[in-house]
């Protein structure tokens, strides 16, 4: 059916769950150039009238950690893919890593990698640029240059800001600024060769265990030093009791220190690896842990402990999986997973209501990243999913948008599914189809 | 059906498997010892680490039983120009072999063949996760000089962390019966060992206390790099099997080594030589009789008079 991109959207009966304002109502939502509007409001342009009776609309989701792999990595996932596979997954906004080839460590590749994204007009894309040159963990990028150019954080994610000094000059440094040092923690020393959690299922199966101490003790670790210097800490999917135990010491003292969590963490366990037997898509840093540990990272979740749900969206080419699993890439293709997998655990397991889940995929990242966004209200840019949250679907990635089909939801059957997608008025989804559109 | 790890068979299985094996050690001590019974069959030892060992066993047993036996190296060709290991899959599915030995250094790997083959895989060696046959063969040296299996000590001293043996050690003398202790340094022990069945020791003589069998494990040079163990000699004085660490044992004792020893190291010349006590030449021999059992059950065949 075609659309006339200056056609007003009213869509009537649909349950609205705003995590910006607070509120869970039914009722009529009016979009026309590019933003909300008054639903009372009779405007001059045709309007085309939908029914949203069933559907959840929900404003702005917002996946904070993904890799879109460009430049240098486009085997594995480009702009266009991934931002197609963004608004499959009912996001309006992601925050795309700096390991890309070259590393994102000045403000012109920032900036090259927004207007690749305007380009495409499908999702907006908040780059988060490297803390150190290179990735090189020695020297600090241009954080200040970077967040003028519209950095919205800073990471060195696929590895951890090892330097204690290093770690301490960049949270130093950042309580100058609005964004947060995102921290991928590692202890490289603890961790290395490893590649699942070490337990009785890695000894069982003779691969190389991580320890949940690898993580915590290098949390331990930034929390004290966040401690230290006031500076803006984001711990990047959190897998371990002991940095579960330093985050609620950093918040109880005050700090500025946030977390998330990735759906594969609360939705699988160490368990999965051995089932089917070494199956390279459960392979993923950090690793899947045992059932005690995704239950406390569910509860904290609930409890708003970590404030957010961020995908980690890693996507790799077939190749870099079809290894033995000791040489097989890390990583979990999982924007196009993320909503249905929380819907199921987080509504279901751990009985969460829609709008406290909601507020972990929009508005806490939003408070994270240091960006503004008043939600479902007049003027404000028009922004959302609408989701059939009872559908029940199967998980193929062989049809996905994104490059990387990694995924250890394969097969598994989800809860909930985006119908369609806007952002900035126009439809990026549409009846589960990518709207490739490029923006006014 | 394929021989992953000692844990893929029931506990019939791995009896019948065992008094196969004993009618093929017959076999081999005669005089001639080619019998037909998988004429016209192919085998393919596979393997991506080196081990000649291992491979001469499997190719001996192979062409006892009368089957023609193709070794694939597999490291240092096909593999390092880029192509996959499912490439070398659909090659070796095309070959048309009625059986596929596979060793590989990253653990996993013969299970994850097995998967894509129709053929039956055997398991050499993977990683550090199982050595079926290895398993099989101690357990058979240890069956033979005492009768039984049941009801009998074992400690696996060493390594166990790094160890393929280990874990296929376990799994086949814990199904038959015997009691399991492992001996070593904590830092070269795996973890979630609680949910086996296994006493864990860290002193040697504690450990020997009463046992009826000591397996030994070869204690790579590595381990001293890695931080592991301090020294080989400290490690050959807090656990290595000396004569004396014998007395600790019941008089009966019977120890195993898989090979290639260490002397000095984790044990001495004088143990290994030992007429009484060592089994490591049993072992050698057990090894070929277990492959053939292993390799006539798999693919099949006439049947076999002993
Ligand atoms: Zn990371």
């Amino acid at each position: 059916m075609s659309q006339d991109a200056t056609d007003w959207i009213r869509l009537e009966g649909v349950r609205v769950i705003d995590p910006f304002r607070g509120q869970d109502q039914e009722g009529d939502v009016l979009v026309g150039d590019g933003t909300f509007q008054e639903p009372t409001l009779s405007p001059r342009s045709r309007v085309r009238t939908m029914s949203g009776r069933g559907l959840w609309l929900v404003p702005r989701l917002t996946d904070m950690h993904v890799h879109f792999r460009a430049p240098g990595q486009e085997w594995k996932e480009d702009f266009q893919s991934g931002s197609m596979a963004a608004a499959h997954g009912g996001f309006s906004v992601v925050a795309t890593m700096a390991n890309t080839d070259p590393v994102v460590d000045s403000v012109s590749l920032i900036q090259w990698q927004k207007a690749e994204a305007q380009a495409l007009g499908l999702v907006e894309v908040v780059p988060i640029g490297a803390v150190t040159k290179g990735l090189g963990g020695e020297e600090l990028a241009e954080l200040w240059t970077m967040e003028q150019g519209g950095a919205g954080g800073f990471s060195d994610d696929g590895r951890p800001v090892a330097s204690s000094a290093l770690m301490r000059a960049a949270l130093s440094y950042s309580s100058t600024m609005r964004h947060p040092i995102i921290q991928h923690a590692e202890d490289l020393e603890l961790s290395h060769l490893g590649v699942m959690h070490e337990g009785d299922v890695s000894g069982r199966l003779g691969l190389t265990g991580i320890p949940l101490e690898a993580e915590s003790a290098m949390v331990w670790r930034d929390v004290q030093l966040a401690a230290l210097t006031n500076g803006r800490l984001h711990i990047a999917h959190i897998s371990s009791l002991g940095a579960l135990e330093a985050l609620a010491w950093a918040k109880s003292r005050g700090l500025k220190v946030t977390a998330e969590v990735a759906p594969h963490h609360l939705f699988f366990t160490d368990a999965r690896v051995d089932s089917p037997a070494y199956d390279t898509a459960t392979k993923v840093n950090p690793p899947l842990r045992p059932d005690n540990v995704r239950q406390a990272l569910l509860a904290a979740l609930k409890t708003g402990l970590i404030d957010a749900v961020a995908s980690d969206h890693a996507p790799h080419h077939a190749d870099e999986k079809d290894r033995p699993y000791a040489q097989a890439a890390f990583g979990i293709s999982g924007l196009e997973t993320s909503l249905a997998a929380m819907i199921t655990i987080g509504l279901g397991e751990a009985e969460m209501t829609p709008l406290a889940l909601f507020e972990r995929m929009t508005r806490a990242p939003h408070r994270i990243l240091g960006m503004d966004y008043g939600g479902v209200v007049a003027g404000a840019r028009a922004d959302f999913a609408l989701i059939d949250p009872k559908a029940r679907w199967r998980v193929e990635p062989a049809g996905w948008y994104s490059k990387g089909k990694n995924s250890p939801w394969m097969g598994t059957e989800l809860t909930g599914r985006v119908i369609s997608t806007m952002y900035g008025g126009h439809w990026t989804l549409q009846e589960g189809e990518v709207v490739r559109c490029v923006q006014l | 059906m394929d021989l992953i790890s000692l844990n893929d068979w029931s506990d019939d299985d791995l009896i019948a498997l065992l008094d196969l094996a004993s009618a093929m050690k017959a076999v081999i001590r005669r005089p001639i010892k080619k019998v037909p019974t998988l004429r016209g069959k192919a085998v393919a030892n596979v393997f991506f680490e080196a081990s000649t060992r291992t491979r001469n066993s499997f190719e001996l047993a192979g062409k006892y039983l009368g089957a023609d036996v193709i070794n694939f190296q597999g490291s240092g060709s096909s593999i390092e120009k880029g192509e996959t290991l499912w490439d070398t899959v659909r090659t070796l599915q095309a070959m048309r072999l009625d059986a596929v030995v596979v060793r590989h250094g990253a653990s996993g790997v013969p299970q994850v063949m097995a998967e894509h083959l129709e053929v039956p895989v055997i398991n050499a060696g993977d990683g550090t996760h199982h050595h079926p046959t290895q398993g099989l063969l101690d357990v058979m040296t240890v069956r033979e000089r005492f009768g039984h299996v049941e009801g009998l000590t074992v400690a696996i001293v060493g390594d166990v962390l790094h160890s393929r043996v280990a874990r296929s050690d376990i799994e086949g003398f814990v199904r038959l019966g015997a009691k399991i202790r492992l001996v070593g340094p904590p830092s070269l022990m795996p973890s979630g060992l609680e949910s086996q069945h296994v006493a864990v020791y860290a002193d040697l003589k504690d450990g020997l206390a009463g046992v009826d069998v000591i397996q030994v494990l070869r204690i790579q040079k590595e381990r001293q790099q890695s931080g592991q163990i301090p020294s080989l000699r400290e490690y050959h004085d807090r656990w290595g099997l000396t004569q004396a660490a014998l007395h600790w044992a019941q008089p009966k004792v019977l120890v195993l080594h898989p090979g290639p020893q260490n002397r000095g190291v984790e044990i001495d010349s004088q143990v290994m030589e030992d007429p009484v006590h060592s089994a490591i030449l049993d072992q050698v021999e057990n090894g070929v009789a277990v492959r053939m059992a292993v390799l006539y059950r798999l693919i099949g065949g006439e049947g076999v008079s002993a």
